[in-house]
């Protein structure tokens, strides 16, 4: 057993590390007052090749494999978990969708221009009603001539109002229910299709999510992505991808507010002394550490095992549940660290703990996690 | 614990207010981080600026579990204004009532107690938060009056008090037992309010710093004797507790309502919310945490009119409400799913409103301390 990250694993990690560090964490806390992350950033991100980390390099992507992709989602997301997920939708769901579901002509078409960051990529699954349950989906797609034409609404879609390219899962047989789902690839600015209003979140306020419907948008049926009627099969081919990615996400926020929980507590002198000499707060600083590396284990595992073609949906299940409620407890507890000054917006830890919140909410709730190791180790 | 009509009456009387006066604009208050003006003249006209104040002085005093009612039900709907009431009635009009001279109360209480104006204690500095008795503030007698020099930070009503009480250094070599306090009236010359703080939840009510420079006032405006003041706030923080640990009920109770609609109401994948077991637990455990905290909260207001020592019981209420609070409102969004992560539903704002529970007046950690000392000392 080897516990050691390759090479390239540990190069892809300091460099994605060193760009977060100087070009994201400095600007974190403006993006989430803002609500916005500014275009040139994706435009600097995609000049580095950060849209293309999954793309094979044929099509001008990096190639890389998972735990390398992984461990430098980590760091963006340490970095600004808000930008960190954007790029999470636009790598591992949709690049990765069109590299493993997408025809010849549809990878030359769009994987060059999602590679490079020209197009981002967004991803249409959720519906109003239908959070924690894509069989229940309510969009329809009816077979018209040459074209499928979309109608219904998509909810908290990620990336939705600055994607050139819409990945969306509809009703192509409304009898057959999850065995009539397909999905089709949507371009930005198709008649009928309306980019509604930014979601006001808790947290992530950076990230771009929208509700996205369709009101008779006529689509060429080349643009049907993989077999009619068996999108889901596309769905659930990316299902650890969204958790083992969430998991990362999930570590790359306890990393960063167990930092400066640190750092806090050896400036911060309350009854004449650094308050990391007391044992309460040094015992949390403890369990922190040891709760974070137990996370990031169980994500380096799920991403391995994915490396080597094993099974892998419970472990990614396991991952991104165990470090989503590790980041929530590790961020709570570095908000109690700072005191009042965690409660206000100067300091990065209040933002930790609204952003880690959606990790147990996303890509399957904690409750879907559950739902998915309880019916494989029943089975 | 089962109450007598007389407080299931009184807490109805409220919840109605609360509901028709109050929860439309709570979340407008949180998004746009602005300070309920209108409410206050509503709150006056209750009865709920002077509840822990007799009438002699303006006051509505009848118990300490009415005030705690009232400040859980107005919580339920909007914490800001949940904050706004407990700060002003146990931090500043009941220290100069239990503290004040007879002078003191006549001249200060009417205006804060039924005049509709707010009030405001200052204690907590930058470099003296869980460690209050390091106060930097300092008070220099010269003659009859003293001279206040220093900074406090993260003051709830600071803008918009007109009341405050504050706390000073007045001999350096007692430690704790070299501090003071003093009541200032805000437009006093050298003494400056900074801006408003931009906070994770409680946004509607007011947070700021109180800067003095030079500010001159009479040893008349001395509240208690010198060298009290740290003995008097750590009795103030014993009594306010109790309303943080009421702020942090009601806003369990909110994420309660709230998810609790949710699961009868929605549907996902064709079935009700609420048919799921997990859904069904996870509203009992909440229900549990809250009637358990319920519970402590009101025994830590019996406790406090019964006269006995009560610190650790209010430290145990404060600390076990604003767990449960966290708790409740926690669960509540996991069971709303990606709607409960959105300003759609108030259970994001609870769970950031609820935060504050678990650091003001005291985080939890002091809590902890103070419950542990107590428990040790053999005292309560």
């Amino acid at each position: 057993m080897d516990f050691q990250l390759s090479e390239d694993n540990l190069m892809y990690r300091d460099a994605a590390r060193e760009f977060a560090q100087k070009r994201l964490f400095p600007q974190a806390s403006e993006f989430d007052e803002a609500a916005e992350i500014p275009k040139e950033l994706y435009d600097e991100l995609g000049k580095l090749g950060y849209f293309g980390m999954l793309i094979p390099e044929k099509y001008g992507g990096m190639g890389l494999d998972n735990l390398s992709y992984i461990c430098a989602m980590e760091e963006f997301a340490r970095g600004c978990a808000a930008l960190m997920i954007s790029l999470s939708v636009h790598n591992s769901l949709v690049g990765e969708a069109l590299i493993l579901h997408g025809t010849d002509g549809q990878k030359d078409k769009y994987l060059p221009r999602l590679a490079t960051g020209e197009i981002t990529g967004a991803y249409c699954l959720s519906e109003p009603g239908s959070g924690s349950d894509a069989g229940s989906l309510k969009a329809t797609a009816d077979f018209d001539k040459d074209s499928f034409i979309l109608n219904g609404t998509k909810s908290f879609v990620t990336n939705a109002g600055l994607a050139g390219l819409f990945l969306v899962f509809a009703l192509t047989d409304r009898s057959a229910g999850r065995k009539g789902v397909s999905c089709i690839l949507v371009e930005q600015g198709a008649k009928g299709m309306i980019i509604g209003a930014k979601e006001k979140k808790m947290g992530l306020k950076g990230s771009d999510t929208r509700e996205v419907s369709f009101d008779n948008c006529r689509i060429p049926s080349a643009n049907l992505l993989g077999e009619k009627d068996h999108g889901l099969r596309i769905a659930f081919s990316l299902l650890s991808n969204g958790r083992i990615g969430v998991g990362s996400q999930a570590v790359g926020i306890a990393q960063a507010a167990y930092e400066e929980a640190l750092k806090y507590s050896k400036i911060r002198e309350q009854f004449g002394q650094a308050i990391c000499n007391f044992q309460a707060i040094a015992f949390k600083l403890a369990e922190m550490a040891m709760r974070i590396d137990a996370a990031r284990l169980l994500v380096h595992r799920a991403a391995w095992l994915k490396d080597q073609n094993l099974p892998h949906s419970i472990e990614a299940s396991m991952a991104k549940l165990f470090a989503s409620e590790t980041a929530n407890w590790v961020c709570n507890e570095a908000v109690q660290i700072h005191g009042g000054y965690g409660y206000m917006k100067e300091y990065a830890v209040e933002r930790y703990f609204r952003d880690a919140r959606v990790t147990e909410i996303y890509e399957g709730t904690s409750e879907v996690q559950k739902m998915v190791i309880s019916r494989a180790i029943l089975k | 614990m089962i109450l007598s009509h007389k407080y299931e009456d009184y807490r109805q009387q409220i919840r109605e207010f609360a509901l028709s006066e109050i929860a439309p604009h709570a979340r407008r208050l949180d998004q746009q981080q602005v300070f309920p003006y209108e409410h206050i003249p509503k709150l006056n006209e209750l009865g709920l600026l002077g509840m822990v104040v007799p009438r002699e002085y303006g006051g509505t005093f009848t118990d300490t579990l009415t005030y705690a009612i009232a400040v859980e039900e107005i919580s339920r709907v909007c914490g800001s204004t949940g904050i706004i009431l407990a700060a002003h009635n146990s931090l500043c009009t009941y220290p100069i009532y239990v503290f004040g001279t007879k002078e003191q109360r006549e001249k200060y209480l009417p205006p804060i107690c039924g005049g509709g104006e707010l009030g405001s204690f200052g204690l907590t500095e930058p470099g003296a938060g869980s460690d209050a008795a390091g106060t930097k503030t300092t008070a220099i007698k010269k003659g009859d009056k003293w001279i206040i020099n220093g900074t406090k930070c993260f003051i709830t009503n600071a803008s918009v008090g007109t009341t405050f009480i504050t706390t000073a250094v007045t001999d350096k070599s007692k430690g704790a037992k070299g501090i003071t306090a003093f009541i200032l009236k805000r437009n006093l010359p050298g003494f400056n309010i900074g801006k408003k703080e931009n906070k994770m939840g409680l946004r509607g009510s007011d947070t700021a710093f109180l800067h003095f420079d030079n500010v001159e006032i009479p040893d008349s405006d001395r509240l208690g004797p010198e060298g009290g003041g740290f003995k008097e706030f750590m009795i103030t923080l014993d009594g306010g507790r109790i309303s943080i640990g009421a702020l942090g009920l009601g806003l369990a109770q909110g994420a309660l309502d709230c998810a609790l609609e949710y699961a009868r109401a929605s549907e996902e994948g064709g079935q009700p919310v609420a048919d799921r077991q997990d859904i069904q637990f996870k509203l009992a455990d909440i229900s549990m945490q809250i009637e358990a905290a319920r519970n402590f909260v009101y025994e830590a207001a019996l406790a406090k009119d019964s006269g006995m020592k009560f610190t650790r019981l209010s430290a145990m209420a404060k600390l076990y409400a604003s767990e449960a609070g966290h708790y409740a409102s926690y669960w509540a969004m996991q069971i709303l799913g990606d709607e409960g992560y959105t300003e759609r539903y108030p259970v994001e704002r609870i769970y950031r409103d609820v935060k504050l529970c678990e650091i003001g007046e005291g985080t939890s950690e002091i809590q902890r301390l103070v419950i542990s000392r107590e428990l040790l000392k053999g005292t309560s």
